[in-house]
């Protein structure tokens, strides 16, 4: 079987995210870094070959995004891809999450894959949700914050933690699953794995290339606008102890849940 | 005229709480731009009875489309709604704070090529339409979100919409017969709700000590629980430490957990993700320990201690029980 792994550059943990007030697009500029969610769904669909219950033929790394999110692809090869898609294109730029939805169902349909994984959440915004579009899009069964999953056969058996409890979901393939980051332990890549990512195929893709109907993408092709972009209420900022002297810390500590009458 | 259509889970003949808040915000924001508010519910099962399904009438559904297919699983319910929605020219589809939600959400903004907003905290009316106001990075900024065209999907944070006293009046229940699509017939629950490790109670609790995965191991919380002790509390934990198996599913706060509001929430070790977040932010005071001085949760912490749990729970431990003691 062939798996794609979607996998999405953000901004690095450390970069302070902002708005830009002129778009209201997410600021984009600073450092970079594949999304840590992603990470754990390339280890899943390792784990899955490495499983042996299922013969995965080929795992490519599938991105959208704007030039240099190449760099994601060879993350995401140096942990384990065999070779990766870049969709590029202006015209996607702007994008919701509906038109993402679309644009990446249409390149992921250009390489017919059997299983889509994914993480479950990206750290720069949308949570939970493009796994579900894209598989509604694709025709195939879907289930989003998976922290197991089981090879058997032409099927895969998924547990999550759902509403009431933990849920057991029989998955026939091809299907999209999205993962939790409680589902592995990513590996890390070895030094020659990723002095190797750079000479991997890395096919790069237009948005006609892959048959996406301009009109349904980009700004223009977006359901959603952003009217307003505004500060959040302000909490009052908490009084904030360093740990220097533990004994003096927890006298602190004492004395103000004291004052608050929790130790009563 | 139809104007806003909810999802409404039930499980073990009883509606979800998330659920109930969205159908009456659904019925009040549905007042404002004019029009009906109903529900949808699925399942197959015998406890969809009429009078389950007459009960949302108490918050605010004028109707309810009941359909049988497959529960707990969301493809089956994108199918039903898309067919409802279509049918009965529905502006707005809206959403409680559930995982299913997340999903039947996202599956219809495909299916309806509609625009979607997540993680929203309030709904306002404006011209006749709705705008989705949503936190974003982080909750750093707050943003304003319009439709521009219809239907909209609007999907709740958990806990935004409140679940009002039941009122009065029966909602009208109509069956809908809907041919499933093949790929939502090709996942199937195996398992339910099963509950993981020792049933214990926190949402009595008036003091809750909390241990995330800066804890370190599931031995971590063996001070967790001696401090709780000392305080005569509670112990609590986040997803990550209960999906690692470090403590029972039971205990957990957050999204897919139990939403508490004690009078001290003490993280432990906790980031402070807006998963979490959901799930303890109206407690009335909110310590919290943690090693790093930049976790998101300092942010609403009243009092925040940047150091070594280790060190740290022992001796506060000790100094609790001493105050106690001399109390």
């Amino acid at each position: 079987v062939k798996i794609c792994v979607l996998v999405k550059e953000v901004p690095d943990a450390a970069v302070e995210k902002r708005l830009d007030p002129g778009t209201k697009r997410l600021d984009r500029s600073g450092e970079k870094n594949l999304n840590p969610f992603d990470t754990h769904a390339i280890e899943a669909a390792m784990q899955i070959r490495e499983g042996g219950a299922i013969d995965v033929d080929e795992i490519v790394a599938v991105t959208m995004g704007p030039e240099s999110a190449f760099r994601a692809l060879h993350k995401a090869v140096s942990l384990g891809a065999d070779r990766s898609v870049h969709l590029t294109d202006e015209a996607l730029a702007g994008s919701d999450v509906a038109a993402t939805g679309y644009a990446l169902a249409k390149v992921l349909g250009s390489e017919s894959p059997d299983l889509v994984l994914l993480g479950q959440q990206s750290d720069d915004g949308e949570c939970y949700t493009i796994g579900a579009v894209v598989a509604d899009h694709l025709k195939m069964p879907s289930l989003t914050q998976v922290i197991k999953i089981e090879a058997e056969g032409d099927k895969l058996r998924c547990e999550r933690q759902a509403e009431y409890g933990y849920d057991t979901v029989e998955v026939e393939l091809p299907a999209v699953i999205s993962v939790g980051d409680a589902i592995n332990e990513p590996r890390y890549p070895s030094l020659k794995a990723i002095m190797g990512a750079k000479k991997k195929q890395l096919d790069t893709k237009s948005a006609s290339d892959v048959g996406i109907e301009a009109d349904r993408v980009g700004e223009e092709g977006s359901r959603t606008a952003v009217l307003a972009v505004n500060d959040p209420p302000q909490k009052q900022a908490g009084e904030i102890i360093e740990d220097e002297d533990t004994g003096e810390t927890v006298e602190k500590i004492v004395a103000w849940l004291d004052e608050r009458k929790l130790l009563a | 005229m139809s104007a806003i259509l909810t999802y409404a889970l039930h499980y073990e003949g009883e509606f979800n709480k998330n659920s109930l808040g969205a159908v009456s915000e659904a019925a009040k924001l549905a007042g404002e731009i004019g029009g009906e508010a109903a529900a949808v519910v699925v399942g197959d099962g015998d406890d969809l009875t009429d009078d389950l399904c007459k009960s949302l009438g108490k918050y605010g559904a004028a109707k309810v489309f009941r359909a049988e297919a497959p529960e707990g699983l969301a493809q089956p319910v994108v199918d039903v709604m898309a067919k409802v929605i279509q049918d009965e020219g529905f502006r707005y589809a809206l959403f409680g704070g559930g995982l299913l939600g997340f999903e039947i959400g996202a599956g219809l903004t495909a299916r309806l090529n509609a625009g979607v907003t997540m993680e929203v905290t309030e709904v306002k009316a404006q011209d006749g339409k709705l705008v989705a106001v949503r936190p974003v990075l982080q909750d750093s900024a707050i943003v304003d979100v319009e439709y521009v065209s219809e239907p909209g999907i609007i999907i709740g944070r958990l806990n935004a919409f409140d679940t009002p006293e039941p009122g009065e009046g029966d909602a009208e229940v109509v069956d809908v017969d809907v041919q499933l699509e093949e790929h939502s017939t090709r996942a199937k629950m195996v398992q339910r709700g099963e509950q993981r490790g020792a049933d214990v109670n926190i949402e009595d609790a008036d003091l809750l000590v909390a241990g995330g995965r800066g804890l370190g191991s599931a031995e971590g919380f063996e001070q967790c629980e001696q401090l709780a002790e000392a305080l005569g509390g509670a112990v609590a934990a986040t997803r990550a430490v209960v999906d690692a198996g470090w403590y029972p599913y039971a205990a957990q706060i957050g999204q897919t957990g139990k939403t508490v509001a004690p009078k001290l929430y003490l993280a432990a070790g906790i980031s402070g993700a807006i998963q979490h977040k959901v799930g303890m932010q109206s407690s009335e005071n909110i310590v919290a320990i943690n090693k790093d001085p930049n976790a998101p949760i300092f942010e609403f912490s009243d009092l925040g201690v940047v150091g070594d749990l280790n060190k740290i729970l022992p001796k506060l431990t000790e100094a609790v029980k001493a105050r106690k003691g001399a109390g």
